[in-house]
Formats: C-alpha cells, structure tokens, sequence
C-alpha cells in the first residue's frame, strides 16, 4: 500500500483533526499522527488485515531547535521536538513512516519535558526504543512501563541529544568540559 | 512440629533456598563484553532477569551531528566492531539515499565481495566464541585461525585490521590491490612458500578454498556434537510472534522462522547491490535438524548462522567473478563540504547480527541535522528476559550467547 494510500485509509478511520499532515515527496514518505492518536493508530496499522505493520523498525525522536539566537531567524524549522516511528509490514511487504510532533517542553517555564503515549503495549520493542528516547532526546512517555534511563546513567541530568544541552562541568568528579 | 512439602519454606525435600540477586557481568566473561545482567535466583532457578546495558555508550549519535558524513564513518566502524565492514556500508548507503548518490557498478561489485568477506569474519567468532560459552575452546581457536587470513586480506585492502573505514559515500576508499605478498596464515595452512607473491583475488580465492571443507569439520565439532546439542536444543525458544514483537532481526528472527533477509527484501539502493547473485535466505525449520530441536531455540540461531557461512562464499565467488568485467570505477568522489538536502532518510541493512539501520536528517549543511544509528543486537538483547525466565543459571550463557551480541552495537 502506498503512502498516499494508507493517508486517505487513516483520515477516513480517524478524521482529519488526527492525522495532521503528511510527505509523500520526502525520501521515506511520512503521515503525521496528533500525539493523543498515536496508540490508537499503532494499533490500527497493526492489526487492520490491509496494514499488518508488525514490526517496529525503529522510534526515535529528533529536536528542532536553533540555540543560536542569531542563526535562529534563518532556521528553516519551527522549534519542536519530533518523534519518529518507522514501519515494516512482514506479509505485506510495505513501508511507512509516522511521525508525531510535540513542543519542545510540555511547560517552558519549568522545563518539563513534553508527553507522548507509549506504544510499548502494541509493540514490545519500543519499551527499549521509548527509554532510549525519554534518555537522549527528552520525552516522556506516558503510560510506559518501566521509564527510566537506558544508556546514560539513573542519575544523568538533561537529554543530550537536545540541541541546547549543555555537557555537566562535573560528573562525581569528573570533569565534563 | 512436621513440615509438608506445600509449607512455603521448603521448597526441595529438606532444603530451603533463599532469593537471591546476583549481578552477572559487567566483566562476567560469557557475557560478551560489558554487558551486566540482574538475575533473581530461586536456588538455580532464574525468576527475573534485568539487562542493564550503557556501559559502551560514546554518543555516537551526538558526535555524528558535528561531523560531515565521510568523517562518521569511522564512528560506525566502532559500533560492532566485529563487522565494521558491515556497519560502514549501512552508513554509506544511508547518505546515499539521502542525495540520491548512483554508485558505479564496480563499486557494487566491491561493496558485495568485501561486506560479505566481513559477514564471514563476523559469523567466524560468533561461532567461535559461542563455544568458548558452552566450554568448549577448541572451535575458537579454528575459527580465529580462519578469521585471521580474512583480517590479513582487508589488511592489504585498507590497511587496518577491526576499523576498516572503507566503504564511504560513493563506493570503496580505494580499488581491489593488484600483487600482494601472500598472507603468512594462508601460506602456512595451504603449504605454500611465504615470500609468494600474487594478487589479491587470488588470495581470497585460495582462501576460500580452504575453508569450505573445514565447515563440514565445524559443524562435526559443534553442530553435530550430542554436547553441544544436549545445551543448545529445547533451550531459550524464541517463538515467532515474541521475535517479531520484540523487532528480532536477522539470525535470530530467521532462527525462529520467518524467512525474511533485507539483501532480498530490503529497499531497492541495498537490494540492487545483490541483483543477478544467487544465494538462499537461510531460515528455520531444517529438515536435517537434530530430534531434540525446536524452531526458535538455540541450536537454530546457531545454524543459521553457519548457513549463512556457506551462502556468503558463495556470495565472494560470484562477485569475485564478476568484478573483472564490471564496469566503472570503486569511487564516485563526495566532497566533505556537500550539504545534506532538507530531507530524511532511514535506510537498514542486512548486517551479520541483523538489520541495522541509520536515520540521517539534512538540514542544508554538511553535517547532518541528527544521525541515529538503530542497532539489531539492541533489540536483539531485548528478548533476553521472555527467554531466560525459568532457566537454570548454567543456560543463561547458552542463551545470551546465541543471541549473538555486540556490546559496541547496543551502546553505541
């Protein structure tokens, strides 16, 4: 099924307020889901007979942002932070990509990383996936089973991959920069 | 006062076991590098197990970020270090798709001889070192002495022996080397003089020679060995549904029968490098299985991967003679300071360990806006909990060790 097709499939299923854009010209083409739908879409594309996406490729979540206030007038993004989820259908043999796009902090003032359900109950996988994303990239999935830190340590602060993440000066008496 | 047998404190007869948490690695030698697993024990019994991976982690993605794509392969090739040719071709054809980069068809050629020179290698320790796991060392000392001759030929192809570095954008760093002194491993084990000089095909050619009759001595080693069946087969099984669930990839999803392998199914810019090849994707059920063995289990995984042995020389010899008559040259030339278009592409690659993929996002500059690297062990390692609950504590090296992993990979 083409990416064209799967949009027009899904926007009829779930109504234009849910599926909120879309690419067919990019590279991999993309439809974007609204963070509330992303379970209830995973689990259509899973279980409905012309989807049969059973496997989770990869999720993972990209920040757009400009720290540079002087460069941040020419950046060609508006600030959020996306996360991406790659498909691949076994019997099917198709491909698509979702991605679901949240603001940079669910609360700017206190810095609160922004939410987006978790799909681990669709696909085991992205239990793992999800925990790497909530470490290196700063979102917070909710209703995740066990959310914590994967590949930095418990008492990390900050999610590196953030584009205004700072490296710590110290690290239990390391130096950091 | 008499105690029955359902009173909770005896659990055998007159013998009473505590839980226990045992921490196993991170230096624990069968857990293939820095891996630490949290087991809680009943007795020899494993209740739970916790995998707590990071201890490799370089934030690869992080650097990746800051440097043009020609500059992070050398990053790729420490992710699994064992098939850093492997991993180099994933990146390099991941940018490619994203500029949408035509290589030459003798870099093509290239790309398939080497990578699958690298799968061998790669499949080689896996071998190897799974029997060191189960205790037995001498199919380790084989398979290294065989892995040397393949680390000798790249020797004379790039110059390093684990981080190659030598597929970049645009095809190979350099062409296939015309005379080269002859391996002093293969002169040995072929009885040939040492100071022989002949060109490099030649010598993978003779190589390969000599080591498809020595798959037959593997298998009776391992393969075949009523030891080695007794702690592989029936163990650690992998179901179906459990392997695609938990996003399995390669030897360990084919073990568990799904026959899917991303050099046949995968995109067109990966497949179109093994078009007009012939070789089988290798997956479970085998007909010349052992009685005691179950689709999924151990002894599956293994033998898939010594299958796939058989099938990439198979692969080497047809590209070995198709690279005289192909056309082109190794390497299209990518400029360092090309900018990556506003786009995005994630393209995975059937590496030894399983699909590995790489998601690069331009931003009109040189450096890419993110670079993931999606491991296949990290997945891969995700199953180890559904497998080794209920095991003994003696299997859980059989199991973890047949699912093959890189710590270098999951970490990143």
């Amino acid at each position: 099924m083409t990416a064209e097709d799967l949009h027009k499939l899904l926007t009829t299923q779930f109504g234009e307020s849910k599926i909120t854009g879309s690419n067919f010209t990019a590279k991999d083409p993309w439809i974007e889901v609204a963070a509330e739908a992303i379970v209830d879409v995973a689990r259509f594309l899973k279980h409905d007979e012309r989807t049969q996406f059973d496997h989770l490729n990869d999720l993972t979540g990209v920040d757009y942002f400009e720290p540079d206030t002087k460069k941040a007038a020419k950046f060609n993004h508006q600030p959020h932070v996306e996360v991406v989820y790659h498909l691949t259908s076994y019997t099917l043999r198709h491909r698509i990509t979702i991605k679901v796009k949240v603001p940079r902090w669910k609360d700017e003032t206190t810095k609160t990383i922004p939410e987006v359900p978790s799909v681990t109950s669709i696909w085991a996988i992205a239990d793992w996936h999800e925990r790497e994303c909530y470490d290196l990239v700063g979102v917070n999935f909710t209703d995740h089973p066990n959310l914590k830190r994967i590949l930095c340590p418990e008492d990390w602060e900050g999610h590196p991959l953030r584009k205004d993440y700072d490296m710590p000066l110290e690290y239990h008496g390391v130096r950091g920069r | 006062m008499s105690l029955t047998l359902e009173d909770p404190r005896v659990i055998e007869f007159d013998v009473r076991t505590d839980e226990m948490l045992v921490n196993m690695g991170p230096q624990h030698p069968s857990t293939h590098g820095v891996l630490r697993l949290l087991l809680r024990t009943d007795g020899e019994i494993i209740h739970e197990i916790t995998p707590h991976i990071g201890y490799l982690h370089r934030c690869a993605e992080k650097i990746g970020e800051n440097l043009s794509p020609p500059q992070w392969v050398p990053y790729t090739d420490r992710m699994d270090y064992l098939a850093a040719m492997n991993m180099n071709l994933g990146m390099a054809l991941a940018v490619e798709k994203l500029i949408g980069m035509d290589v030459p068809e003798k870099a093509m050629t290239v790309r398939v001889l080497v990578a699958e020179l690298g799968r061998i290698a790669s499949h080689l320790v896996g071998m190897g070192a799974y029997g060191l796991d189960l205790g037995t060392f001498s199919p380790f000392l084989y398979a290294f002495r065989e892995r040397e001759i393949i680390l000798d030929l790249f020797e004379e192809l790039c110059g390093a022996r684990l981080t190659y570095s030598y597929f970049t954008i645009g095809g190979a760093t350099h062409d296939l080397p015309e005379i080269i002194p002859i391996p002093p491993g293969l002169a040995a084990l072929t009885k040939r003089n040492k100071n022989m000089k002949l060109t490099w095909l030649e010598a993978v050619e003779m190589f390969l020679n000599w080591l498809e009759p020595r798959i037959k001595e593997y298998h009776t080693l391992l393969t075949r060995n009523q030891i080695f069946i007794k702690r592989t087969a029936g163990l650690g099984i992998l179901t179906k549904e459990l392997a695609i669930s938990h996003g399995c990839t390669g030897p360990v999803l084919r073990g568990s029968g799904v026959d899917w392998d991303l050099r046949r199914d995968g995109e067109p810019i990966y497949t179109r490098n093994y078009a007009g090849y012939d070789f089988d994707v290798i997956s479970a059920p085998f007909e010349d299985a052992p009685r005691e063995a179950v689709l999924g289990d151990n002894w599956c995984r293994f033998f898939v991967r010594m299958m796939e042995v058989v099938q990439a020389i198979k692969l080497v010899r047809q590209a070995m003679a198709k690279y005289p008559k192909s056309q082109g040259t190794h390497r299209v030339p990518y400029k360092m300071s090309t900018k990556l278009p506003v786009d995005e592409a994630y393209l995975e690659t059937e590496c030894p360990r399983g699909a590995m993929g790489f998601y690069i996002v331009g931003n009109d500059k040189a450096e890419p806006y993110r670079a993931r690297a999606k491991s296949s062990c990290f997945c891969n390692l995700s199953v180890t909990a559904p497998l080794c609950e209920g095991f003994l504590l003696a299997d859980i090296p059989a199991i973890v060790g047949s699912l093959d992993v890189v710590m270098g990979e999951i970490d990143r």
